[in-house]
């Protein structure tokens, strides 16, 4: 606790500010008439003769004050501010000392200079010495290393790039992006189950590289991954391919920037490149998900370095967040277990169906052309694409509902042996259609660059379903 | 910006390792309980060992966990330690 300020008038000043000095002279004239206490900001003589000056070295009441400019001039009574002003603004000045004929001879006004508290870097120090968030994460002194990002990679705590160093100023500067308090828990974080924090959130956002405004989508990313629908523990675990793909809708991928343009799956973008990351960031430090230890994976794949991308949405396809029961004009994430990014060219196609043909072949693909009912997928249809069906009168439904039609299958085809190749499907299957993807196991987005007719098959985790990872949907709140 | 002080960005679980349970010196008169995490041709594995440990005069309970994706049930872990002395697990395929 700190004394609160007397009551009678406060000035908050720095030597070095040419406003500040010309209101100097007028300072004895306020002492003589009731209690002044002048706080002075940085080392000096400034208004020294006065008997309650003192030096604010550390900024502390300068902080608390909420001082943005000096000279401020603020009244207190009963230990509450009744008046403010700042700057020198001779009628406000005379109002707040009471004193009609001060500064007589000084002009009527003159801006003053921005407060010491204000500097870059400077207000987040000065909250985290004396306000209220109280960060709780364990602090590691790496002073006796030469490098911080190196002393991250010692303690293992990197997927292999650079992390930047999370000091307690970052981590709290990333704790402005949202309203959620640092202590709050998000859930218990696989695969050892151990309570994850929002500040720990923010600890690997700034890992990452996240910016401040990314919070409130990796949040709801990391809620989505926690739901037991969405099996991260076997995700995690898993010798197959996939890890969380981040799938974002909704206003806030234009409001931070997201790309869902040119190279959207690619590199180049900070937040599709920094939410992904830090998710895989948590699972790792947080939740103990190390490839080699828990998470044994035999290829693994390059999306569990980063996987997130925004639909560039069309008016005329319904949303991916939509088509999962979020609301128009609402913000929301869908996980998916994903694997890398295969690729379909269609450069001749110019009718709708020879174009869903061309893409149903390319979808047997997912998993084994043998398999079925195993793995989901995410079609990634690019604008060109997009725009033959658009045209034609085709919703996503409408194609999604083709897709499913055309990739039916004799089960004689695709069983255990069948082709002189021992993986399939069971036995039982030989005399019946078989659809390649359970119902609701194929998610279709629009996204990519307007230039070029090619879509892309995202496939999913053989798990897929109540065995293992359902896609899951989350507001962004 | 002074770098040396970092926040930890894991769990901070205690360094120290926990001890195990001492393992028994014989399995005379002990339950062992077999877990079958629902990995293919798991219960292949877990039948062979059955046959030795019944050829032994080894009591033997048999569980399985509904999917491997997941932890064990928290009933199915209660049941496991109430009724078994042993426990063997197979991890993977």
């Amino acid at each position: 606790m700190t004394t609160p300020p007397p009551d009678g008038l406060i000035v908050v000043a720095k030597a070095d500010c040419p406003t500040c000095r010309l209101v100097e002279p007028l300072l004895a004239e306020l002492a003589a008439a009731g209690p002044l206490r002048v706080y002075v900001q940085d080392d000096s003589d400034y208004a020294d003769a006065l008997p309650d000056t003192l030096y604010d070295e550390t900024l502390e009441q300068s902080w608390r004050l909420e001082t943005e400019f000096v000279p401020t001039l603020i009244r207190m009574e009963q230990g509450r501010e009744v008046s403010r002003t700042y700057g020198w603004d001779k009628s406000e000045w005379r109002t707040i000392s009471g004193l009609s004929g001060l500064g007589e001879e000084l002009p009527a006004m003159r801006p003053g200079c921005g407060s010491k508290t204000l500097e870059p870097g400077i207000t987040e120090r000065l909250e985290l010495a004396f306000g209220d968030v109280q960060l709780q994460s364990r602090e590691i002194d790496v002073s006796a290393e030469d490098d911080a990002i190196e002393a991250c990679y010692t303690r293992g705590w990197s997927d292999g790039l650079p992390v930047v160093p999370p000091t307690p100023v970052r981590v709290l500067r990333m704790l402005k992006g949202t309203t959620r308090d640092p202590q709050e828990l998000v859930g218990l974080m696989p695969p050892d189950l151990v309570p994850c924090t929002v500040e720990k959130v923010a600890i690997n956002a700034v890992m990452a590289g996240c910016k401040p405004e990314y919070m409130p989508v990796l949040l709801a990313a990391l809620e989505a991954a926690l739901e037991d629908d969405f099996g991260l523990h076997g995700l995690i675990c898993t010798t197959m391919f996939g890890s969380p793909l981040i799938m974002v809708n909704g206003p806030i991928a234009k409001a931070i920037g997201m790309n869902s343009g040119n190279n959207a799956l690619g590199q180049g973008n900070r937040a599709n490149a920094t939410i992904g990351r830090a998710l895989q960031l948590i699972i790792r430090n947080v939740g103990g998900g190390r490839p080699g230890e828990i998470d044994r994976a035999t290829l693994g794949n390059p999306g569990k370095y980063s996987f997130c991308f925004a639909e560039a949405e069309d008016s005329e396809w319904l949303p991916l967040a939509q088509e999962r029961g979020i609301a128009a004009g609402r913000s929301a994430v869908t996980l998916f277990p994903g694997e890398g990014v295969q690729g379909i060219i269609d450069q001749k196609s110019r009718d709708p169906e020879s174009l869903a043909r061309s893409i149903a072949q390319s979808l047997r693909a997912v998993d084994n052309v043998k398999l079925a009912m195993a793995g989901d997928a995410v079609l990634v249809v690019s604008p060109e694409h997009a725009r033959i069906f658009i045209e034609a009168g085709w919703s996503k439904q409408h194609l999604r509902d083709t897709l499913e039609q055309l990739l039916m299958a004799p089960g004689e085809d695709l069983l255990v042996g069948a082709g002189g190749i021992a993986e399939g499907i069971p036995a039982r299957f030989k005399d019946k259609q078989v659809p390649k993807f359970r119902p609701g196991g194929l998610l279709i987005v629009r996204a990519g660059g307007t230039a070029g007719m090619f879509s892309a098959i995202i496939a999913g985790w053989a798990a897929s379903g109540p065995v293992g990872s359902s896609p899951v949907t989350r507001e962004i709140i | 910006m002074n770098d040396s002080i970092l926040l930890d960005p894991t769990a901070e679980n205690a360094p120290t390792q926990r001890a195990r349970l001492l393992r028994p010196d014989s399995l005379d008169g002990k339950v062992v309980g077999l877990l079958d995490i629902s990995k293919p041709r798991g219960n292949v594995f877990l039948d062979r060992i059955e046959e030795q440990l019944a050829a032994l005069g080894i009591t033997v309970k048999r569980y399985s966990k509904p999917t491997f994706t997941r932890p064990a049930p928290t009933a199915l872990k209660q049941q496991i330690a109430a009724e078994v002395d042993v426990l063997v697990e197979g991890l993977a395929d």
